[in-house]
C-alpha cells in the first residue's frame, strides 16, 4: 500500500510536466484553430469550424501527401541502411564500438540549420564535390548537385541516421549470437542467416525505428528550405509561413492539428499491422 | 572558541546581509528616478546592430534616456508577440518598427497608441505618405526608414548590370536567379505588373488581373533556382556566384559590395521596391512619454542623414532636408520612379493572394 502511494507519487511529476508541457499547448493550439481570421487583422476568439473546411483543397491533400509520403521515405531509407550498420557495429569489439558512437553522438549535436547550410555547399556547383570529380577527370565540367529531391533526402537521412542507430542499438547489441549460430549450423548461408533469423526477430525493434524516425521527419523545416525546390517543401514550411508570415494562426492551428491526427492513425496502423503479424502461426 | 567564531560569522554576515538591504531599498529609487529607459525595437541582426552602434548612444546623449534594444524577428511574428503579451498588459519593446503590412494589421487591432502630434513636432518633416493615422485622422505610426528591393548580379558572372526586371525571365538566366519565397515579402507581383502590364494600371485591382499576373509570373519558374525566406540563404550563394541574379535589399548589397564581394545592386528601368518601417508604440507601454521623445529625436534630419550615412536605408523626409550629397543619396536611393508596393491588396485579399501564390510557386 505504501509502496503503491510512493509510486503513485513519483509518476505524479512526469505526468504534471507532460500536463504543462504537451496537453496545455496542445489544447491552446486547439482552441486556435476554431478561431476567426480576421483578414485585415489577426483573428480573435471564437468557434468556427472555417479553418479546418478551408483544408479541403487538392493543394492540401498534396502538401499532406508529400509530407507524409516523405517522412516514410527516409523512415525506410534511414532503417534499410541503420539496420545493417547497427548490426555490424554490435558485433565489433567493444572498443572499436565506442568511436562509432561518439561520432553519431557528434553527428546530433549539430543543429539542421548547420547541416542544411553544409550540405547545400557540398552539393554547390562553385565549391561543391562535383568539383572533386572533376579534378579527379570524371566530370568534364562541375555542375550543382542542389536543390532537389535527392539533395534533399540525403540532408534528411544524414540527420535521421544517428537517431535510427541509436534506436536499434540497444536492441541489437542484446541479440544473442545463438539464433545465427543455430542458423549457420543448419546450412544457412550468412545473408540467409541475417535475413531470415536477425531480422524477423528484430521485428518489434524495426517497426519502433521507423515510427520514430517518421515522426522525426515529419518536423522537418529547414531541410526543405535550404535543399529543395517549392514543390518539395513540408506541411511544417507551410504551417510557419501561416503563423509567422500571415499573422493566421489558427489556419496555422488547423493545419498542425490535421498533420497529428494523420500521422497518429498512420503510426496506430503501422502498430497493428506489426502486432497482427506477430500473432500469426 | 568555536561557539565564539561561529557567533562572530553569524553577526557579521547579518549585519553585511542588513548593509546589502538598506542599500538596496534606498538606492533603488534613485536610480529608478535619475535613469529614464526605452526598450526599442528593431530586426534583428545587422540593422539591430547598426542603431546599436550609430544611433542609440547618441539619442541617450542628447535626451539622458537609455535605450534597451530589443531584436525583432522578421515576418509578421512580432506582431502576434506584441498582441499576446498587449493582452497580458505587457510590452516586450514600447516602440518597435514594423513593416506595413503588420503595421496596418496592428491598428486593425487598436495595437498602437495614438500620438500626440505636439510633443513629435519633427514629424512634420516626413513625407507624409510615410505617416499612418486611424481613419486620417490620430497618427500612430511614424516614417523610420525606407528601403528598396533591387535587382542584384554577381559582378563575375554578369559583366553588365541588367538594365530591367525582365531579365529574370530572360531564358538565358536558367536556374540562376533567386527569389524571395513571399507574395507579401517579395512584392514580385507588382514588379511583374509594372514590367509587363505597364498598359494595364488597374491590372491588380481584380482577382482575374491579379491571376493574369500570376500567370506571367509563372513563366519564370524555370529561372528560379532558390526561393529564399531568410537574406542569410541567398546572400551567401550571391557572393559565390552560385545563385548570380535575384533581388535583394540594395542596402545589404551596398555593404556587401563595400566588404569586396562580387556583387552589385541595379536600380532597373521600372524601379526598385520602395518599402518602409514605421515607429508604433504598444498600447501597453507605459513609457508613451519616452516614446515620443525617441519618434521625434528619429525625425530630425541630421539623424536621417546618419541613417543613410551608416545603414545605408534611404530617408523619409525630403532629400532637400537631409543635407545628403547627390552622390551620398544616390547610395541609398534613386532618381527613378519606384515601384510601391499594394499594401491594400495584401489585406483586403491577402490570404486569397497568398494561396494562389503558393499554388502557383509549388506546382
Amino acid at each position: 500500500m505504501r509502496a503503491y502511494g510512493r509510486s503513485t507519487l513519483v509518476l505524479a511529476y512526469p505526468a504534471l510536466v507532460l500536463g504543462m508541457f504537451l496537453l496545455v499547448p496542445f489544447g491552446i493550439m486547439a482552441a486556435l484553430s476554431v478561431f476567426r481570421r480576421v483578414p485585415a487583422g489577426t483573428f480573435e476568439p471564437a468557434m468556427v469550424p472555417d479553418n479546418y473546411l478551408n483544408l479541403l483543397t487538392p493543394f492540401f491533400l498534396d502538401r499532406i501527401g508529400f509530407t507524409l509520403g516523405l517522412s516514410a521515405a527516409v523512415a525506410v531509407v534511414c532503417v534499410a541502411l541503420g539496420f545493417p550498420f547497427t548490426y555490424l557495429l554490435t558485433r565489433l569489439p567493444r572498443r572499436r564500438q565506442v568511436p562509432w558512437l561518439v561520432f553519431l553522438l557528434a553527428v546530433l549535436a549539430l543543429s539542421e540549420v548547420i547541416v542544411g547550410f553544409a550540405w547545400s555547399v557540398l552539393l554547390s556547383r562553385t565549391a561543391g564535390l562535383s568539383n572533386l570529380l572533376v579534378w579527379l577527370g570524371l566530370l568534364s565540367q562541375p555542375e550543382s548537385w542542389a536543390p532537389g529531391l535527392t539533395a534533399m533526402m540525403l540532408g534528411l537521412c544524414y540527420l535521421a541516421f544517428p537517431y535510427t542507430v541509436l534506436v536499434l542499438y540497444p536492441s541489437l547489441s542484446r541479440l544473442d549470437p545463438s539464433y545465427l549460430e543455430a542458423a549457420r549450423t543448419l546450412g544457412a548461408s550468412p545473408l540467409r542467416g541475417f535475413f531470415g533469423v536477425i531480422v524477423p526477430v528484430s521485428r518489434p525493434a524495426i517497426l519502433a525505428t521507423l515510427v520514430m524516425v517518421f515522426v522525426f521527419a515529419l518536423g522537418a523545416y529547414v531541410l526543405p528550405q535550404l535543399l529543395g525546390r517549392p514543390q518539395h517543401w513540408t506541411l511544417a514550411v507551410h504551417i510557419t509561413d501561416q503563423a509567422l508570415s500571415r499573422s493566421n494562426v489558427p489556419a496555422a492551428a488547423a493545419m498542425s492539428i490535421t498533420l497529428l491526427l494523420a500521422s497518429l492513425a498512420l503510426v496506430l496502423v503501422t502498430a497493428a499491422l506489426g502486432n497482427r503479424r506477430k500473432e500469426q502461426p | 572558541m568555536t561557539n565564539g567564531t561561529v557567533g562572530i560569522g553569524r553577526r557579521s554576515v547579518l549585519a553585511g546581509a542588513a548593509a546589502a538591504g538598506a542599500v538596496i531599498t534606498l538606492g533603488a529609487p534613485a536610480i529608478r528616478a535619475q535613469e529614464r529607459s526605452l526598450k526599442v525595437g528593431t530586426y534583428g541582426g545587422y540593422f539591430e546592430d547598426s542603431f546599436k552602434k550609430h544611433i542609440y548612444p547618441a539619442f541617450t546623449k542628447a535626451t539622458g534616456i537609455k535605450v534597451d534594444s530589443v531584436a525583432e524577428p522578421t515576418g509578421e511574428q512580432w506582431l502576434l508577440q506584441l498582441q499576446q503579451a498587449a493582452m497580458a498588459g505587457q510590452a516586450p519593446a514600447d516602440v518597435s518598427m514594423m513593416a506595413n503590412v503588420p503595421r496596418i494589421r496592428g491598428a486593425t487591432a487598436q495595437l498602437w497608441a495614438p500620438l500626440d502630434e505636439a510633443k513629435v513636432p519633427n514629424a512634420k518633416n516626413v513625407i507624409p505618405t510615410f505617416l499612418a493615422r486611424y481613419d486620417g485622422e490620430k497618427l500612430y505610426g511614424v516614417g523610420a526608414v525606407s528601403w528598396f528591393i533591387t535587382l542584384v548580379t554577381n559582378t563575375n558572372v554578369f559583366k553588365e548590370a541588367p538594365g530591367s526586371w525582365a531579365a529574370l525571365w530572360d531564358p538565358a538566366n536558367r536556374d540562376r536567379v533567386g527569389l524571395l519565397a513571399l507574395a507579401s515579402n517579395s512584392f514580385l507581383v507588382e514588379i511583374t505588373a509594372k514590367t509587363h502590364f505597364a498598359d494595364q494600371p488597374t491590372v491588380l485591382d481584380s482577382e482575374a488581373g491579379i491571376m493574369k499576373v500570376l500567370g506571367k509570373l509563372a513563366e519564370l519558374k524555370p529561372n528560379v533556382k532558390l526561393w529564399y525566406r531568410d537574406e542569410g540563404q541567398f546572400q551567401a550563394q550571391l557572393q559565390s556566384g552560385e545563385i548570380p541574379m535575384g533581388q535583394y535589399y540594395h542596402d545589404v548589397a551596398g555593404l556587401a559590395a563595400k566588404d569586396g564581394h562580387p556583387v552589385r545592386s541595379t536600380f532597373p528601368k521600372e524601379g526598385g521596391v520602395v518599402d518602409s518601417g514605421s515607429w508604433c508604440v504598444s498600447k501597453a507601454s507605459k513609457k508613451m512619454e519616452e516614446a515620443q521623445i525617441f519618434i521625434d529625436y528619429m525625425c530630425q534630419p541630421a539623424v536621417q542623414a546618419t541613417l543613410s550615412r551608416e545603414v545605408g536605408t534611404a530617408p523619409v523626409i525630403p532629400k532637400a532636408l537631409t543635407g545628403l550629397s547627390d552622390a551620398e543619396f544616390a547610395a541609398v536611393s534613386s532618381e527613378t520612379a519606384p515601384i510601391v508596393p499594394k499594401y491594400g491588396m495584401y489585406l483586403e485579399r491577402g490570404d486569397w493572394l497568398a494561396q494562389k501564390w503558393t499554388e502557383m510557386i509549388t506546382a
